[in-house]
């Protein structure tokens, strides 16, 4: 496997060159081939003058090659399949990449290949003209930025984001280049060639922030989130921020004067740039949610739309000189969640696959040419210059950052320490976005540029190599216990909804109404529909979880079965256990692995390559509902409990479901539940697991009688104990006993009572509707499914959580 | 609700919290409307269910047990001044407050409240031990389905071995504390609120 990679890598290489190679050779001379569909009219004609004499008129060729034909195409797809393979061979190898990041190894390859290139005498192919790489290769990338960012953390920092972006882009250009220029000055480094305008040019482009490059630091570095957000934001404005400036300054280049009304001019145009680009954005975004209303009978090409007017979007943008960036930008979130509410979910996993795919495509190539590109362009390679950037660039960055923080943080909420600052200007390197930008400017001072920018871009890596410490050998105690804190931290976080509540009415109250009363109206499909737990449910991907939880789920016990639990009393101390070192490690092993890690608030955060992670998730979810279901199962035959559970079992969750001891709802129904009491009065404390679990089923039983939904629950409720009963022996131990979900009660009491959402409502009406063909199993878990408004929003992994931010 | 929120709240009450919890007023505001949003009954009380209502605990682990360490011993509703007392758990240890006289009582967000807060979590009948099976029931919850019964044993078991110095096989306060010494708790159990 490893060296199957290598292997195919350098046979790519080979072949590639020779075919660029011949390609050259053949040009000149037209094939054999041709002859079907050359010009000549009448091939079986031999009697009149042809207008190739030098074609022969032979037998039927049997076998041809006609390479110029497929040239372009070909060598394009070579190009990108060697650049794919690169990527495998590094996952392949995964000791590689923890040493080196990705996309250095990537400039390696490139830079090998590039390395053969020459000496073959070869010419890279021109596909990374500026045009090709604005129109083509930035936009993907873009729009995977703009496509998976966090919208809700994202607008609450907009202030301080475009604060970072805006000033901190042009204290960095302005501040690099001013020193460079200074240094130029000295006539030692030879350099004086350059003059302030070219000076400010380069610096405007070395001073952008790069969103990738970020991420790789920030796995390091424990970050919050804030701090993420902010750098993400940067990133993304960066790039518009510093093709704006970098447009001005390449007009002021040219110009042999400057006065101040161009200054102004410059800041004036900056507006329209950046407020025109929002604008395009918005245009295009609102425009595709609304053609994705009417899409639900063409569910094949809805994806389709979303590409496609976010290209438009881009383009339009470019028509005008607006900053596209931000267009791009804008249109995908505008569009991302209106249309994500619309579309189908297998329209949307495509949308996001191909997305990150484009994405993904575009930066490995990106890349890639860096590294062929640095070897075979003709450079001029200036020590001092180069060092002289790299420091200053940092220099710039470190300050720029201190004093914008501290001008900044009286105006924030949550303020910026010392720590998060070095974050921020750690995460201020550059990367593959703008060493392209460079590389498609065409002049002498460029190729110092493009040396520079590599550089710059490989010294991160030995950067980020420094700050990656060792783990220290935790004890499992440790490892354990701030998982644990980690989850209780996650869940008090979330509890307090600290983001965006605000006491007062704020902008984005505001727009929440806006947005409900008239944008989703109209663009969204049906308004109801979506949060329901029918389209929900149908998203949920049945067979998996069905096979999920019978294969695996069966195999797992609860937390110690009764049995055991009566074994552990019995015996008065456990023989001591050793573990040897292996264990230990394997342990670790098994608890790294295997442990949930705490959600994700920012989805991008885990990785930029991929997608977000929903599994655990699900996972999660699907424990809970088995659980549910199980004890629903158990509740139908229960017996007497056994006495002797300790109090401890009462908890379960999880594992062993959801469980919490709600007496209230208990005592509520009781009146309405006779057997709920006896129930009760029966094994109050040791199965008060169980106990809590009567409400449940018996709640949907009484339901039934005043709602229609629950008619079909009772009805497949016999169903299901023909089919469990092997199951329910081992259930019956007690270890097995589920707690029970709450929310299924809460579900039906906030129904009756409170109808403060139409979600609610369309639990019961909707689970009529799906309920008339449950699969036998399911009747429960769709019940719970739907009855937790919580499941409905999370089974749309956590871009959903963004969405939701938006509705709460 | 923002307005409904701070009309219902009175000033004492605040006062009070201010003191029991070292909240600032702002942040006791924000959280009283976040409480009132939770409540769905109005009734000035949260219950479990209100809670169970927030999606992110749904598919936290260790959600319920979040949610039941709201609620003292037995009881099902939590009232505001509860729900306070809880989160000041997570408040951030201030330097400032080191410096001042130390309070009469150990303030609710101190170390050690935070860690028998956590340690709360995994000892649900609050005899002030974690057991094996109490340490099995949370391992399960925060790990996924591929482990086995039995590897979760073992690591219960090395749990319990690595923490448990005076031999009775539980894990006590004192040992939790003693090995989680070397963690920075006030920075893993603290929340920026916001002010």
């Amino acid at each position: 496997m490893r060296t199957n990679s290598g292997v195919i890598c350098m046979i790519f290489v080979l072949f590639l060159c020779c075919t660029t190679g011949k390609c050259k050779l053949e040009e000149t001379k037209p094939t054999n081939s041709v002859s079907l569909d050359t010009v000549k009219p009448h091939p079986n004609d031999i009697g009149e003058p042809q207008p190739y004499p030098e074609e022969e008129q032979g037998k039927l060729p049997v076998f041809t090659m006609n390479y110029s034909r497929i040239q372009i195409p070909f060598e394009f797809t070579l190009w990108v399949l060697l650049a794919s393979f690169s990527k495998i061979g590094f996952h392949i190898y995964q000791k590689i990449t923890i040493w080196i990041p990705e996309s250095c190894l990537l400039i390696g390859i490139g830079l090998i290949v590039g390395g053969i290139m020459y000496s073959v005498k070869e010419e890279p192919p021109a596909v990374l003209s500026s045009d090709v790489f604005f129109l083509y290769m930035l936009l993907p990338i873009v729009l995977d930025n703009g496509y998976f960012m966090p919208t809700r953390p994202f607008f609450e920092n907009v202030g301080t984001v475009l604060w970072y972006a805006v000033v901190g882009a042009l204290w960095n250009s302005i501040g690099i280049g001013l020193s460079l220029f200074a240094i130029c000055q000295f006539e030692v480094f030879d350099l004086q060639d350059i003059n302030l305008q070219e000076n400010l040019l380069f610096a405007s482009i070395i001073s952008a922030v790069d969103p990738v490059a970020v991420l790789n630091v920030f796995e390091d570095v424990g970050v919050n989130e804030q701090i993420y957000i902010v750098i993400f934001g940067e990133g993304l404005f960066s790039d518009a921020v510093t093709v704006v400036l970098y447009s001005m300054f390449a007009f002021l280049a040219n110009m042999p004067a400057i006065d101040s009304i161009d200054v102004f001019l410059g800041v004036a145009r900056f507006f329209v740039v950046g407020i025109g680009g929002v604008l395009f954005g918005l245009l295009f975004g609102f425009m595709a949610a609304f053609t994705s209303r009417f899409t639900s009978r063409v569910q094949e090409i809805e994806p389709l739309f979303v590409f496609m007017f976010s290209y438009l979007a881009y383009l339009v943008a470019e028509l005008f000189a607006i900053s596209s960036v931000m267009a791009i930008i804008i249109c995908a979130i505008t569009m991302k969640y209106y249309v994500e509410e619309n579309v189908s979910q297998r329209s949307c996993t495509t949308i996001r696959h191909v997305v990150k795919m484009l994405a993904t495509i575009s930066e490995t190539l990106i890349f890639f040419f860096l590294g062929v590109v640095t070897i075979t362009t003709v450079h001029e390679w200036n020590w001092a210059y180069i060092l002289f950037t790299l420091l200053f660039a940092f220099l710039w960055r470190g300050l720029g950052i201190l004093v914008l923080t501290q001008i900044i943080n009286p105006f924030r909420t949550i303020q910026f320490n010392l720590k998060d600052q070095f974050g921020l200007a750690y995460g201020g390197l550059r990367g593959a976005i703008c060493f392209a930008l460079v590389f498609t400017l065409g002049d002498t001072i460029n190729r110092r540029n493009l040396f520079v920018t590599a550089s710059v871009s490989f010294a991160k890596v030995f950067y980020i190599k420094i700050r990656r410490t060792n783990k220290d050998l935790n004890t499992i105690n440790v490892e354990i216990h701030t998982r644990t804190m980690e989850h209780l931290l996650c869940g008090i976080d979330d509890l307090c909804g600290q983001w965006g509540h605000y006491t007062g009415k704020t902008s984005r109250d505001s727009f929440k109404m806006f947005n409900d009363r008239f944008l989703r109206r109209i663009l969204l499909r049906d308004r109801k529909a979506e949060s329901s737990i029918v389209s929900m449910y149908k998203k949920l991907e049945l067979q998996n979880a069905i096979e999920l939880l019978d294969t695996t789920m069966g195999d797992i016990s609860a937390a110690p079965s009764l049995l055991s639990l009566q074994d552990e009393k019995k015996e008065a101390s456990r023989p001591k256990k050793k573990f040897k070192a292996t264990d230990i490690r394997k342990m670790h092993d098994i608890l790294s692995k295997n442990m949930y890690r705490i959600r994700q608030r920012t989805t991008a955060f885990t990785s930029k390559y991929s997608l977000p992670d929903d599994s655990q998730t699900r996972e999660i979810l699907i424990r809970r509902h088995a659980s549910i279901r199980r004890s629903l199962r158990a509740e139908n035959f229960r017996e007497q409990p056994a006495q002797n559970i300790s109090k401890s079992l009462r908890y379960y969750s999880l594992q062993p479901g959801g469980n919490l001891d709600s007496a209230l709802p208990l005592r509520r129904r009781s009146h309405a539940i006779p057997e709920v009491d006896r129930l009760r009065s029966s094994g109050v404390s040791p199965r008060s697991s169980s106990r809590s679990l009567i409400p449940m089923s018996k709640l949907n039983t009484i339901e039934e009688k005043r709602s229609p939904v629950e008619a079909s629950v009772a009805s497949t409720h016999p169903l299901e104990p023909s089919s469990t009963e092997d199951h329910l022996d081992e259930v019956f131990t007690g270890s097995r006993v589920r707690g029970r979900r709450a929310p299924v009660p809460a579900a039906r009491r906030r129904g009756q009572n409170r109808v403060d959402e139409d979600e609610d409502e369309n639990i019961s009406e909707s689970q009529g509707e799906e309920r008339h063909l449950p699969p036998r199993g399911w009747a429960p878990e769709n019940r719970d499914l739907g009855a937790n408004e919580a499941g409905n929003s999370l089974l749309r992994p956590s871009s959903l959580r963004s969405q939701r931010s938006w509705r709460t | 609700m923002g307005s409904r929120a701070s009309t219902l709240l009175r000033e004492e009450e605040i006062e009070e919290i201010k003191k029991e919890t070292g909240f600032s007023h702002s942040q006791i505001t924000r959280l009283y409307s976040r409480f009132t949003s939770l409540d769905k009954g109005e009734n000035g009380t949260l219950s479990r269910e209100d809670f169970q209502r927030i999606p992110e605990l749904a598919i936290n682990p260790l959600g319920d047990r979040i949610i039941n360490a709201f609620f003292p011993e037995g009881e099902d509703q939590v009232n505001f001044k509860g729900f306070m007392r809880t989160l000041a758990h997570f408040r951030p240890i201030e330097d400032n407050e080191k410096n001042k006289n130390p309070p009469a009582t150990e303030p609710l967000n101190s170390r050690t409240n935070k860690l028998l807060f956590a340690f709360r979590l995994y000892d649900l009948d609050r005899d002030d031990k974690i057991s094996r099976d109490e340490l099995l029931q949370v391992l399960r919850m925060m790990v996924g389905v591929n482990i086995s019964d039995d590897q979760l044993g073992s690591i219960a078991d090395r749990t319990i071995q690595e923490a448990d110095t005076n031999g009775d096989t539980c894990i006590s306060f004192q040992e939790f504390m003693k090995v989680l010494e070397k963690v920075d708790v006030e920075q893993k159990m603290s929340i920026r609120f916001l002010h």
